[in-house]
């Protein structure tokens, strides 16, 4: 794998891949999340089934509110799911107990969405990576294995080691360290990245840097990234499939060419019309 | 050409923190904004915009510091003004200011008229209570926002709608500028395009003269403004209009801002991305040559040795790069 | 780190109140080392000497004696030996009392005012309105004044073996002698206490006394309410609930309530300097534990503990790396805040009587109360209460202004 790092920039058009083709990664079926009972009762996720395959980029897109962030919490297992069942790889999943859990975290990370609270910001940069090395069984490996490994995994997001060493987190500017969470990822290489709103806090310019690392990330790993967003635009230009989420519910779903350019759910008609156009007139009267 | 409602020239500002140390965040800006049109302000944050909003007020308090340059609004110059005299007879009546989290800054204990009669009162102590309700009434129905509100409390309306309520509120005096810094940001897109329509009917329907609009968000840009301004390290390095901007600009810096659009529409996939490497530079101890230099893949040590001015070019379009628009151009088609 | 300390030491408030506490706390460790007297030795026969310095009567009359050229007719002596605040009292007790009109009193004229006195005033004349302290302190502003008019030398005599009185030298009002001369003198600067002991050796000690159980109270009341704000903010859920639920029991019963009552029920024997700092302790967690809480469910959803989760690391790793060092600056000022409320709690509950049951050891609480039980604030003797304030007062000020400092270092909204 990694002599095919020297390949360079990924391709900017994410071909898509036939769907059936490749093996279910993450299935879920029914799934439900309730906060609270009695008058405080919110359905915050309401039965939703999904089916994510190995080696595919999914978006679910939806606006605050809409029970995104609850869904990928149920799915990274750190809130647990009220009703539903969801098979991973193909098997019911499993993190009844710590050391099950920690045996599921081996095949399914997440970024967040603001790099400055992802970090320890008391802990240096150096031993977040040692600790995803610790955590893939490295913890025995001669030091100069270990900076080798962390030297390849800040190459593959285009930052030196050298200068990283000793550093805090708080030291990077926001893309630096959203980058040095891919990094964190290359190390652990995970089946599955859940990647929660990764370039919502982060510059238009830096934005590109990272979606092209996820792409590498896929084509490289053939990493299954679950892309949470409430920019359909963002949706639409990385993902081979789309989840339209509307109150907890998924409204559309397909390929991304299908739910956005030709979109059947009035939702999803709504989102697309709202959003800023620039090769067609925005139309403002829709409101 | 029109008659000019702001110009500004060689605004330079500067915060000092609290060790004391100088950050210039808006280092020597000019524009003119005619009558009638409006202005975006595009960069990454920590560029200055929103600084350069501030700024543009008059009305400086620590630590943001006045250093030289002037503002003139509709032929009065404004920043040598004592700062009370720019509160009481500049803001609002000429200039109005709407950041980000405008909506959070309504009284929740008073009804939203409340806030028209002060804004009123200060600008004419005798205007009666019945003509302002009259006026707001009036100007609310033609801004499609229902006369009901009026009566209502801040907490019973949602942010949209507060959003909203907020730019009726302080262009109730038909100020000659409006400046909006990121007005639509915390919304979600839908209460955006309600904040957005109206936007375009005060200018539409005359209530404000002028406008200036910064956002991140460079397609709203394209959809809301006549010209668009790139800012770069607290400088502006290219002007032009909405469209020339976003399908032909010359800056490399504004090339690289352009090209990381990112659209709900057919073509979008297929485009590739590009990215600018590296951070802006450090105001505290702004490069002596080219500011973008550091991070820009044409540059050359020629770039980082001289200043480099604003050149015009075309028809009223501007940018400040050492090489010619035809050598650019010329860069971008090789690529 | 290295660079929050740096900060921390440039608020203003917080290097002031540094400064006076550190200056207490060098006074407190270094004065004991240059005073070694028992600090609760009973040097003083009687209650309240006045602050000043004690001479040796004896040693006088044997010393050196010098010839001073001073008038010591009667005049001058009274214009010299009565005061302005005797004077005022004089004219005072001979308006209200005495029958005196205003007009004809001048305090200026000593010997006019003395003869007035000495016709009006009568320690047996009704006096309504005055309590016996004051009517006491008349009597003896009377009989000073009358020592003053008597004295013309003092005779020395020595006794012969069969008891006669031979007179051996007699002592002119000319005579003095040369304070440096004499070898036995004794300062007071803050006079003394009820029971004779030195004020100022005395209140050293019970400061160090009272830090030492504003300290105990301060780290046991911080320990319990860290250990259990951890717990319930961390777990949530039932635990939560269980705790929460026994915080707020214990915040709305009254913490000074209890504290009289445990204080009661332990004894009088039991009650040592020790045992009042625990209950002060034991007492005053509450309101660490609801902080400390709230501060620990904000962050138990940040995503570096998400993602520490997601690492696989442990509860106790994750509360220790992840948690702690986030509250640990708002920890110290919690602690600091009770060390404080420590030691104004033990002050209160000294002043009632349910402070340690001692004479051997001395507390600013304690000092006030024996204080107060001997009417110090009644009779004029400042000297046994008002420094005892005042040090309290000194100590809760510089530690609030500590943590004021810190908390506008900590604390980003309070940033300038």
């Amino acid at each position: 794998m990694s002599d095919k790092k020297t390949t360079g920039v990924a391709p900017a058009a994410p071909a898509a891949p036939a769907a059936a083709a490749r093996p279910s990664c993450l299935r879920g079926t029914g799934v439900t999340k309730v906060f609270g009972f009695g008058e405080t009762r919110t359905v915050a996720v309401d039965h939703v089934d999904f089916d994510f395959h190995e080696g595919e980029i999914i978006s679910i897109v939806g606006e605050s509110g809409s029970g995104k962030t609850t869904i990928s919490k149920m799915l990274l297992g750190l809130i647990s799911v009220t009703e539903g069942q969801i098979d991973f790889q193909g098997k019911p999943r499993d993190i009844s107990s710590h050391k099950k859990k920690n045996e599921y975290w081996k095949g399914i990370q997440a970024i967040f969405q603001d790099p400055f609270s992802s970090f320890n910001m008391f802990n240096k940069i150096d031993a977040v990576l040692l600790d995803c090395i610790n955590m893939r069984g490295g913890k025995n490996l001669p030091k100069e294995e270990k900076v080798r490994l962390m030297t390849e995994a800040c190459s593959f997001v285009n930052l030196k080691y050298a200068e990283l060493t000793n550093k805090y987190p708080f030291e990077l500017s926001g893309g630096q360290m959203q980058r040095l969470m891919i990094a964190r990822i290359f190390l652990l290489k995970p089946k599955i990245l859940l990647a929660d709103e990764p370039t919502s806090m982060i510059d238009a310019c830096s934005r590109a840097t990272i979606l092209d690392m996820l792409l590498k990330l896929r084509d490289e790993i053939n990493m299954t990234i679950i892309f949470i967003t409430h920019d359909i635009g963002l949706a639409y230009y990385i993902s081979d499939s789309v989840y339209i989420m509307e109150h907890g519910k998924f409204v559309e779903s397909g390929g991304a060419d299908e739910v956005i350019l030709t979109p059947k759910a009035d939702y999803t008609k709504r989102l697309i019309s709202d959003v800023p156009k620039i090769y067609e007139e925005w139309d403002l009267s829709t409101v | 050409m029109g008659k000019i409602m702001l110009e500004v020239k060689d605004l330079k500002t500067k915060y000092v923190t609290r060790f004391h140390e100088d950050v210039y965040a808006v280092d020597g800006v000019s524009l003119t904004i005619e009558e009638g049109k409006s202005l975006g302000i595009a960069g990454e944050s920590g560029c200055g915009k929103s600084t350069l909003a501030l700024s543009l007020m008059g009305y400086y308090f620590a630590p943001l510091h006045y250093m030289s340059g002037d503002i003139i609004v509709d032929g009065t110059n404004i920043s040598g003004m004592k700062p009370d005299d720019v509160r009481h007879k500049i803001l609002g009546n000429e200039i109005a200011y709407i950041p980000q989290a405008a909506m959070n800054a309504l009284n929740p204990t008073q009804k939203i008229i409340r806030f028209i009669e002060d804004v009123i009162h200060a600008h004419d102590p005798k205007a009666s209570k019945k003509d302002i309700y009259d006026l707001a009434k009036q100007r609310f129905e033609v801004l499609g926002l229902p006369p009901e509100v009026l009566q209502k409390h801040a907490v019973e309306l949602s942010g949209g709608m507060k959003q909203r309520t907020v730019i009726a509120i302080s262009t109730i005096l038909s100020p000659k500028v409006l400046i909006a810094d990121e007005p639509s940001s915390a919304l979600d897109v839908t209460s955006q395009k309600m904040v957005i329509k109206m936007m375009r009917e005060l200018m539409e329907k005359g209530f404000i003269h002028s406008m200036i609009f910064i956002t991140h968000e460079l397609p709203l840009l394209y959809n809301v403004t006549d010209d668009i301004m790139v800012m770069y390290a607290g400088q502006i390095v290219e002007r032009g209009t909405a469209r020339e901007m976003v399908f032909d600009p010359i800056h490399p810096y504004s090339k690289g801002l352009m090209g990381s659009i990112i659209v709900p529409e057919a073509g979008t996939r297929d485009q590739k991305l590009t990215a600018i490497p590296g951070t802006p530079p450090n105001l505290k101890h702004p490069p002596a040559g080219c500011r973008f230099a550091d991070r820009c893949k044409y540059a050359t040590a020629e770039c980082k040795g001289a200043t480099v001015a604003m050149k015009d070019f075309d028809n009223g379009r501007s940018y400040r790069c050492r090489y010619s628009v035809d050598h650019l151009r010329e860069v971008y088609a090789d690529e | 780190m290295l660079n929050t300390i740096k900060q921390v030491f440039r608020s203003p408030r917080f290097l002031i109140g540094f400064i006076i506490f550190a200056l207490m706390l060098l006074t407190v460790i270094f004065y004991p080392l240059f005073v070694k007297a028992d600090p609760l030795a009973m040097v003083g026969n009687g209650n309240f000497f006045k602050p000043g310095t004690y001479v040796n009567v004896s040693e006088t009359v044997t010393a050196n004696r010098y010839t001073l050229n001073v008038d010591v007719s009667g005049a001058a002596k009274l214009d010299r030996q009565l005061n302005e605040s005797d004077r005022s009292k004089m004219a005072d007790w001979l308006i209200r009392f005495g029958g005196v009109d205003e007009a004809e009193i001048d305090t200026s004229d000593s010997v006019a005012l003395v003869e007035l006195w000495k016709n009006n005033y009568s320690p047996d004349a009704d006096q309504p309105g005055l309590i016996s302290t004051d009517k006491k302190s008349f009597e003896r502003l009377d009989k000073r004044i009358d020592e003053i008019l008597s004295s013309s030398g003092i005779i020395i005599a020595t006794e012969e073996e069969d008891g006669t009185l031979t007179e051996s030298e007699t002592i002119d009002e000319t005579s003095y002698v040369n304070i440096n001369d004499l070898a036995t003198t004794q300062t007071f600067v803050l006079g003394t206490d009820n029971f004779g002991r030195d004020v100022l050796t005395e209140l050293v000690a019970a400061t160090t006394t009272s830090l030492r159980i504003g300290l105990i109270a301060g780290l046991i009341a911080t320990a319990i309410g860290l250990i259990l704000g951890l717990i319930a903010g961390y777990l949530g859920g039932l635990v939560d609930d269980i705790i929460t639920f026994i915080t707020n029991l214990f915040t709305v019963i009254p913490s000074f309530v209890i504290l009289i009552l445990i204080s009661y029920s332990v004894g009088q024997s039991a009650r040592g300097v020790g045992l009042v700092a625990m209950i002060i302790g034991f007492t005053s967690w509450t309101w660490t534990t609801r902080s400390v809480r709230s501060q620990v469910i904000s962050l138990r959803n940040r995503d570096h503990v998400n993602l520490s989760k997601l690492s696989g690391h442990s509860m106790f790793r994750i509360i220790f790396t992840d948690i702690l060092p986030y509250i640990a600056s708002y920890v110290v000022m919690a602690l600091i805040l009770q060390i404080s409320s420590g030691i104004l709690a033990e002050a209160q509950l000294s002043m009632l009587g349910l402070g340690p049951a001692t004479t051997k050891t001395a507390t600013l609480g304690l000092m006030m109360n024996w204080a107060m039980q001997y009417s110090a604030h009644l009779n004029g003797s400042w000297w046994a209460y008002f420094p005892v304030i005042l040090t309290i007062a000194l100590i809760s000020f510089s530690l609030n202004l500590m943590n004021t400092g810190l908390d506008q270092v900590f604390n980003p909204q309070l940033r300038d």
